[in-house]
Order: structure tokens, then C-alpha cells, then sequence
């Protein structure tokens, strides 16, 4: 119980943060937004064996981390959770790809390269994303969505969706509290229940969301988000998103690493 | 400007699953009235407000606003003239700050950021919770939630305000608060309450409802000393108007007004104060 409790606080943890007001924080949705986009879709553009290239990417998260002053335990365990998906996915490469190469004098398998490589881009991509949230909030990502007229039909489906995974938390806690309180010694719920329990979830959420809805038409509510309080592009907005894509091209086509490398060692010598 | 604003005309409805929760219910409220929907657990209170707002559709019968007929085509029309306080306050409460849940429906308005501003400040002023507009929803107090759901409506400005139990979970200080803001409207306003002494000290004049069907109707004093009659529909005097506890004295509604100098709107005296006055001197 206690746990499906924190567990829908931390849900929250998201929103919380979005609501800090740094720097970051203040710069347009729309900015972030397009910055994000350009951000995942240059690190899905290195090729599969590239890794070297992609370390520079880490970069980016860990400047918005540090200046949005964001806590990394929450972004973390999220990237964790999406862990087990991208194992899935990368977990067969070293088993399919048997063929070695070499660099820097060393040689590698092929397969664990390429399921490394899998791993470094889905972390910095998943985690991109999620302080994409933490630093703007769903409604102010879905006001830069509908300026990139995207229908709202999707957007709202996005943001209905966010909003019904609470719902579906609460009635669960409020069940398991229920459940738990009139079976003391029990741990978990007893499997003969788990037919009506779920059932009954069902029938409450949908109930709930029905009665949710109900109170937005009441409102004027016509399909139509209004989030309010977004101020218009200024020109900060623009060096914050040429600024970032500058850097995502730059690390793109060179080797960063490789010439911070040789720099140093260059003044080294 | 007609002078009946909500006529309800032979109303019934079953819910999906067969069972009859309204029942050939007729009545009209004038403009600026009060009016209380009286009744015990499962009379049917909240279907009717439901029904008074084109949430649920009647079987038959109808709901004219201003003279205009709730139906799916009038109802964005008639939705700007009503407001609504649910009964669940968690229903009402879904954005993620107590300020953003407030300013939804102003928004959905179209005013500009400046005048939803206004009315957020003044609807949160209002209901005495400023200090909670950045607080998640999810996060208040019982109370709290009550008092964040009332300022989302009030922050719409309706001509009609219609509160499903107002008062229940709020305390005595919050609930002579939202007495006293209720009684300051000159909105047209249906309250449904168990608190029956909030409806003496809010409304003019009570419906009674049983089991789905009007038994009663008339002054709100009336209805609520008629002891029989909310015997039977399940209800109880309210504390106000019974005979004094602790001397036991009767009280007389329609003579008290002169025998004392503060006496309410409608002419009640609470004679249990002065007892406890004279228990303390002796
Ligand atoms: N969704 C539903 N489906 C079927 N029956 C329902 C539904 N909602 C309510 N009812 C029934 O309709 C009747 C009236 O319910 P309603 O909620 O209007 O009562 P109420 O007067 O508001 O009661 P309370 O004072 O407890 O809030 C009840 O007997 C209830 O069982
Ligand atoms: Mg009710």
C-alpha cells in the first residue's frame, strides 16, 4: 500500500520540478521542444558501431541537470525503468554478430559494440526526454506541440492519457487501502479476489474519467487546451536552441573526444 | 430577462441499469432565488443537478434555462450561465497546481492571461485559500480540495451556482465562511445538503425529495420545523430550530423575531447561546 502510494507521488515528482522556475525552466516550450528533437535525432543518426562519438552527448543532460537543478535520483530510476526494454532489444547482438574489430590497438566484438552503443543512445535519449518533461510540464509541452500544429486530437490524447495514469493510480491505492485494512495479516491481495479487484478497477476508473470529463465540459471545456501564461519567443529562445544545435553538429562531425585527446596531449608535450 | 430562470418540467430519468432515480419532478426557481434540495442518502439529489446541468439527458421531460431547453445543441450556452461544485471535489480537481485547476474554465473563455489572473486572485480571495494556489491538488486536505473546487467555479462568474453538499467536510470556520460568501451572492443559487442548518441560513426556500419524487416544497422555515414530514423523508430538525437543549425551552420561529434584537434573515434565534449564557452566570 504504502508503496503504490509514494509511487503515485513520485509520479508527481515530474510535475513538481517542472514547476521550478531556473533558467532553463524559463525558456520556451517550443525552444525545448525543437532543441530535444534535434538532440535525439542527431544521436540516432551515429552509425551502430559508434561509440566514442556519442560520450559528448552526455553533455547536454548533464548541463540542463545542473542548471534546471534538477535531482538526478528521479531522472535516473526512470532511465532504469526503461532499462529492460532496451536490453531486450540490444541483448541479441553479441549472439548474432560474432565479428570482431579493433581500435586503439584493441580488439572488440562486434555484437557487444553495437549493444553498447544501443545502450549509451536509448540512456541519453530516454533521459533527454524525461528532463524535456522536468523542465517544461505535460501542459506546456502540449501548448508547444499544438504551435507545431500538430492536431489536437493527438495532443489531447497525450495529455488525457498523462492525466488518466493518476486517476488509475489513486483508485488503486484507495482499493489496496481498502483491501488491506480489512485483511490485516494478509501481504499482497489473494489471488481468488484478483478477478473482482481488477474488475472493480475498471468499472471505478472509467467512472471517475467519466465524472473528470463531465466537470471540464462543465467548464467550457471544448477540445480545446488553453494552458495560458506562455510568453513569446525572444531571442534568448533562439541562442538557446543555436547555440545547443551548433554543439549537437559540431560533436556530430568531429571526434570530439579524439581532438580534446590529441589537444592535450599536444600541450602535454 | 425572464422572470423564471430554471424551469424544470416533469423530469424523469432511469440510470443504464434500469433503476428509476427521477421521478415526474416539476419546479421552477425564480431569478436570484435560493433554493435547497433537501433529502436522505440516495434521494436522487445529485442525479437532479446532473440532470439540471445536461451531465445525464432525461428519459423525458425537460430543463429550461432562461427559457431555453437543455439540449446537446444549447448546452455550450447554457454551460456559461451555469456553475457546478461536485459533490467529490477530486472530480473537479485535475490540473496540477490549485491556480491552473481555478483558471481552467476562465481559460476556456478565451480571456486574456491579465483577466484570468483577476479572476483566479478573486476567487481564491474569495474562499480564502490564496496561500494554496501553488499547491498540487492531489496534495490538500479534504477541506481544502472542497474550498480549490468551489473557487474553480466561482472563478467562471455563472449566473446560476449549484452546489452538490457544500459544506460537508469543511470546517465550522470554512463553513461559516462559504454561509456567509453564499448569502453575499445575488446569483441564483440550488444547494443540496444534509447540513440542514446550512440551508436555513442559505436558502429561502426547500424542496424535499424522496426516493426520486418532490414531497415537499415551500419556505424553507416551514419545511424545516415540520418534524413529521422530515421524519419520514430521513431527516432531522435541524440543531438550530430545535427546542433548546439544555433548558428544554420551545422555541417559536414566528414570535421570536420580536422577543429578540439579532435575529437572522429569516427571523430564527438560536435561544441555546443565551441558556449557556445564563448556565455560566449561575
Ligand atoms: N451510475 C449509477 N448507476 C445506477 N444507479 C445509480 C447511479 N448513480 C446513482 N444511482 C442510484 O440513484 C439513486 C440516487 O443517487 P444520487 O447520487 O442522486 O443520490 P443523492 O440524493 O445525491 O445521495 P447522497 O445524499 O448520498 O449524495 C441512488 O439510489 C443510487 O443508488
Ligand atoms: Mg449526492
Amino acid at each position: 500500500m504504502s508503496n503504490i502510494k509514494s509511487s503515485l507521488y513520485n509520479l508527481r515528482v515530474l510535475d513538481d520540478l517542472a514547476r521550478k522556475e531556473t533558467s532553463i525552466h524559463l525558456v520556451h516550450p517550443l525552444t525545448k521542444l525543437l532543441t530535444t528533437v534535434v538532440f535525439l535525432t542527431v544521436v540516432l543518426s551515429f552509425g551502430r558501431y559508434e561509440i566514442v562519438g556519442l560520450l559528448p552527448f552526455f553533455f547536454y543532460p548533464i548541463v540542463i541537470i545542473t542548471v534546471a537543478e534538477i535531482p538526478l535520483g528521479p531522472i535516473l530510476k526512470r532511465v532504469l525503468l526503461a532499462m529492460p526494454f532496451i536490453i531486450g532489444i540490444g541483448i541479441f547482438n553479441p549472439v548474432f554478430d560474432q565479428q570482431t574489430m579493433s581500435a586503439f590497438g584493441l580488439i572488440f566484438s562486434k555484437g557487444w559494440v553495437t549493444f553498447l552503443s544501443i545502450l549509451i543512445k536509448s540512456c541519453v535519449c530516454v533521459g533527454a526526454s524525461l528532463l524535456l518533461i522536468a523542465t517544461t510540464g505535460m501542459d506546456s509541452l502540449a501548448a508547444a506541440l499544438r504551435m507545431l500544429k500538430v492536431p489536437k486530437i493527438f495532443v489531447l490524447q497525450l495529455l488525457l492519457t498523462y492525466r488518466y495514469i493518476y486517476v488509475l493510480i489513486e483508485e488503486i491505492s484507495h482499493m489496496m487501502l481498502a483491501y488491506s485494512l480489512r485483511a490485516p495479516r494478509q501481504r499482497g491481495i489473494h489471488p481468488r479476489v484478483w478477478g473482482s479487484f481488477v474488475g472493480q478497477l475498471i468499472l471505478r476508473t472509467f467512472d471517475r474519467a467519466q465524472r473528470i470529463y463531465d466537470s471540464m465540459a462543465l467548464r467550457n471545456f471544448n477540445g480545446e487546451y488553453h494552458t495560458g501564461k506562455i510568453d513569446k519567443n525572444c531571442w534568448k529562445d533562439m541562442v538557446y536552441l543555436f547555440g545547443w544545435c551548433l554543439f549537437f553538429i559540431i560533436a556530430r562531425t568531429n571526434n570530439l573526444p579524439m581532438l580534446i585527446g590529441s589537444f592535450i596531449t599536444k600541450v602535454v608535450n | 430577462m425572464s422572470y423564471h430562470m430554471l424551469e424544470v418540467r416533469e423530469l424523469n430519468f432511469d440510470y443504464p441499469d434500469g433503476y428509476e432515480a427521477i421521478k415526474n419532478i416539476s419546479f421552477t426557481i425564480r431569478r436570484g432565488e435560493s433554493v435547497g434540495i433537501i433529502g436522505a442518502n440516495g434521494a436522487g439529489k445529485s442525479t437532479l443537478l446532473m440532470l439540471l446541468m445536461g451531465v445525464l439527458f432525461p428519459k423525458n421531460g425537460q430543463v429550461l434555462v432562461d427559457e431555453v431547453a437543455v439540449s446537446k445543441k444549447t448546452l455550450p450556452m447554457i454551460r456559461q450561465q451555469m456553475g457546478m461544485v461536485f459533490q467529490d471535489p477530486d472530480d473537479q480537481l485535475f490540473m496540477t497546481t490549485v491556480y491552473d485547476d481555478v483558471a481552467f474554465g476562465p481559460r476556456n473563455y478565451l480571456l486574456s492571461e491579465q483577466e484570468v489572473n483577476q479572476r483566479v486572485t478573486k476567487a481564491l480571495e474569495l474562499v480564502g485559500i490564496s496561500h494554496l494556489k501553488d499547491r498540487a491538488p492531489f496534495r490538500l486536505s479534504g477541506g481544502e480540495k472542497r474550498a480549490a473546487a468551489i473557487a474553480s467555479v466561482l472563478s467562471m462568474e455563472p449566473d446560476i451556482l449549484i452546489m452538490d453538499e457544500p459544506t460537508s467536510a469543511l470546517d465550522p470556520k470554512s463553513r461559516r465562511r462559504l454561509i456567509s460568501l453564499l448569502n453575499s451572492f445575488e446569483h441564483t443559487k440550488i444547494i443540496t445538503s444534509h447540513d440542514l442548518d446550512t440551508i436555513v441560513e442559505t436558502c429561502s426556500r426547500t424542496i424535499v425529495i424522496k426516493a426520486g419524487e418532490i414531497v415537499a416544497e415551500g419556505k424553507t422555515v416551514e419545511i424545516l420545523t415540520n418534524e413529521e414530514l422530515l421524519d419520514h423523508c430521513g431527516l432531522e430538525m435541524p440543531l438550530s430550530l430545535q427546542n433548546c437543549s439544555i433548558c428544554g425551552s420551545e422555541k417559536d420561529f414566528f414570535t421570536e423575531k420580536t422577543k429578540y434584537s439579532t435575529t437572522n434573515t429569516y427571523g430564527i434565534q438560536t435561544i441555546e447561546r443565551d441558556c449557556r449564557v445564563s448556565l455560566v452566570e449561575n
